[in-house]
């Protein structure tokens, strides 16, 4: 295996409302190596963004270890940070709204550039932004326009393009293209997956959307209130999921194909308040198999085959892994 | 085609614009649509397709200005409805047609309680009065699988997906008999996206309604609706049924929107986009609009808008590619 290139620990981030903790990541572990992609998956309110952003340090964490090429990033201070964001970047869900309407392409993309000093003349930073564009697809007539007179997948590009002028190794991707059109959609991640090869990258890949997630993710870990309730390899959870949210999950997408026949199974309720959560298996009110051990006892990720790794108290796991 | 099906909704070479400074956008370009009785149609595409603009149309709810419905007929159960005084107009809208919205979040009052809202869309149009419409508004709200208790809430109280029952129970509250559901999962996670998927197939089973549903995921097409209409620009440029339009797709924009999904199954396969965008509405290509984008375009694409293409009684497609020789056969284009 190789050496990870991130490695989380004991990551938590905790906000403070008027009702009590927010407990919106709750001491996951995780950890990438150079060159793959980790998919983060969960529904709206389950962490995933705060997970995101909180290894970059955007959020504050409240508790954890964020090693990045062996260095622990959660205790850099300002200036130390400062310079290690050149390393890592993040491209955001909206295009429409993570893009400064006043500046136009080229002055997006140089912003980091400028901010970072990368380069002493204003000729030698053109001429990136330009080798940037033609990377990401973007025609260069659209040097100076501006974000309203372009579609969302081509502002999608400039967010990916923002992303790369810095030559980052660790890209935070929080929905990158849950906003867009699938033909589009289909472009981009194209595009994302082609840029990895080629410049080494290194993804977390933050989404919803199961299927995408498993055509772009190496592994992939599922999400629910705060907790990182299953990981494995991308192939062995979409064939062999164990923990119940992670079937219910997998059996709730829409299939494309007429002919598929689907074991829906239909979760009850919507995901509970993550502010001051019991020491129980957070998803047990909604879990069909759930005993009075789940509403008495948190359960802990436990490895039950090479990779795979699940947090539940059910017997099933256990003969899963038996087999 | 054959006058024995009976419609519920018929449009006949709808056309809408909207009139800006910038230019007429020709949001809906001669489209027809035919909704029989029962069936659930999909209406399938991408942003800007003009999908929304149909339906509104059918509702008379384009905003005016800028739109203006130029052309077409809009027949509900044979009777034209297109052009009606609002008067008219207001007693269809909520009784025999009656639309959910994409977001579930901007479509209710936020200062109104829940069951008030949905008591309004009946005490309007039945006569019972309020006492009458809120206990039909507790059976309603019963029959989505939410407590009733709880229509004294206001909607920020509500989650997203609690919410979009809202709506449905609102939206059915009159018993339609079209019911118009523009995207009506689009803004709600997949377990929940689940939940109110069973919850219209069950309520359109119980009540026979007939349902024009919105969407641009084929999952949710393969999942619930009898028939589908592709539409692209305007137009409805491919028809047929679940059969015909998934296994045996003809246009080869259809094909593009399946190659550009994530196979399940093999997750390697590399991802084949629909090269190009969608065009300017307001300066659309000459010909057959999709042709910059068409891997197989020919010279005559560019110059002449194809005609309808029937495969067999309701399936049909609008491309050059095909004659009466091969469109059985297909076969100019494999799925990748």
């Amino acid at each position: 295996m190789d050496k990870p290139l991130i490695q989380v620990k004991g990551l938590k981030k905790y906000f403070k409302t008027p009702h009590g903790m927010l407990h919106a990541v709750d001491n996951i572990d995780f950890e990438i190596s150079k060159g793959r992609t980790l998919g983060l998956v969960g529904e709206s309110g389950c962490g995933k963004s705060t997970t995101g952003r909180t290894i970059l340090r955007l959020l504050e964490p409240t508790d954890g270890n964020i090693f990045f090429e062996g260095e622990d990033l959660a205790s850099f201070n300002k200036s130390q940070m400062e310079e290690k964001r050149k390393d890592l970047q993040i491209i955001f869900q909206d295009p429409f709204s993570s893009l400064n309407p006043r500046k136009t392409i080229s002055q997006t993309i140089m912003e980091p550039m400028i901010i970072h000093k990368l380069y002493k003349t204003k000729a030698e930073m053109m001429e990136k932004v330009l080798e940037i564009m033609e990377i990401v697809g973007l025609a260069e007539r659209l040097v100076n326009t501006y974000p309203h007179e372009l579609d969302g997948g081509r502002r999608q590009r400039i967010g990916v393009a923002r992303a790369l002028s810095l030559n980052p190794k660790f890209i935070v991707c929080d929905e990158p293209v849950s906003a867009l059109d699938v033909s589009i959609q289909a472009q981009i991640l194209n595009l994302m997956k082609d840029l990895q090869k080629e410049l080494g990258l290194t993804y977390l890949f933050i989404t919803h959307d199961l299927s995408v997630v498993n055509h772009f993710s190496d592994e992939i870990a599922v999400m629910y209130l705060g907790k990182i309730v299953e990981k494995a390899t991308s192939e062995e959870l979409f064939n062999n999921p164990c923990h119940p949210y992670t079937i219910a999950l997998l059996s709730a997408i829409p299939v494309p194909d007429i002919h598929y026949k689907s074991n829906r199974i239909i979760l009850k309720g919507e995901i509970t308040s993550p502010i001051e959560p019991k020491k129980v298996c957070r998803f047990a009110n909604r879990c069909e198999y759930a005993t009075e051990r789940c509403h008495s006892e948190e359960p802990e990720l436990i490895e039950i085959s090479e990779g795979h790794q699940v947090a539940c108290w059910m017997d099933v796991v256990e003969k899963n892994a038996k087999k | 085609m054959n006058s024995e099906k009976e419609l519920i909704l018929n449009i006949k070479d709808l056309k809408v614009e909207y009139r800006t400074e910038d230019g007429v956008v020709k949001a809906v370009n001669g489209l027809d649509l035919e909704i029989e009785k029962g069936k659930t149609h999909g209406l399938v595409g991408e942003t800007g397709a003009g999908k929304t603009t149909t339906a509104l149309s059918v509702l008379d709810l384009i905003q005016s200005p800028p739109g203006v419905i130029v052309d077409g007929i809009i027949e509900l159960e044979g009777k034209n409805i297109r052009g009606l005084k609002d008067k008219e107009m207001e007693k269809i809208r909520g009784n025999d047609v009656s639309m959910i919205f994409q977001d579930p979040m901007t479509s209710l009052n936020p200062v109104m309680t829940i069951e008030d809202q949905i008591a309004e869309v009946i005490e309007y149009h039945e006569s019972g009065g309020y006492k009458e419409a809120i206990k039909k508004t507790h059976e309603m709200l019963t029959l989505v699988g939410l407590p009733p208790k709880r229509g004294k809430e206001y909607p920020h109280q509500f989650s997203g997906g609690m919410k979009q029952r809202v709506v449905i129970a609102m939206a059915l509250a009159c018993r339609p008999k079209l019911l118009i559901a523009d995207e009506p999962t689009t803004a709600l996670d997949v377990t929940i996206q689940a939940q109110v998927l069973t919850l219209m197939k069950n309520l359109r089973n119980q009540y026979d309604t007939s349902m024009l549903m919105i969407t641009h995921d084929l999952g949710i097409i393969a999942e619930i609706c009898d028939k589908v209409s592709v539409i692209y620009a305007g137009r409805i440029i491919e028809h047929g049924n679940l059969v015909d339009i998934f296994d045996n797709t003809r246009h080869p924009y259809t094909e593009g929107l399946f190659n550009s999904l994530p196979n399940l199954k093999d997750r390697k396969a590399k991802l084949k986009p629909i090269k190009g965008l969608m065009p300017d509405p307001t300066d659309l290509p000459t010909g057959c609009p999709f042709h910059p984008r068409c891997d197989y375009a020919m010279d005559i694409c560019s110059k002449a808008y194809p005609e309808k293409q029937y495969r067999n009684d309701q399936h049909f497609v609008e491309c050059h590619l095909y004659n009466d020789d091969n469109i059985e056969k297909g076969g100019l284009i494999k799925r990748g």
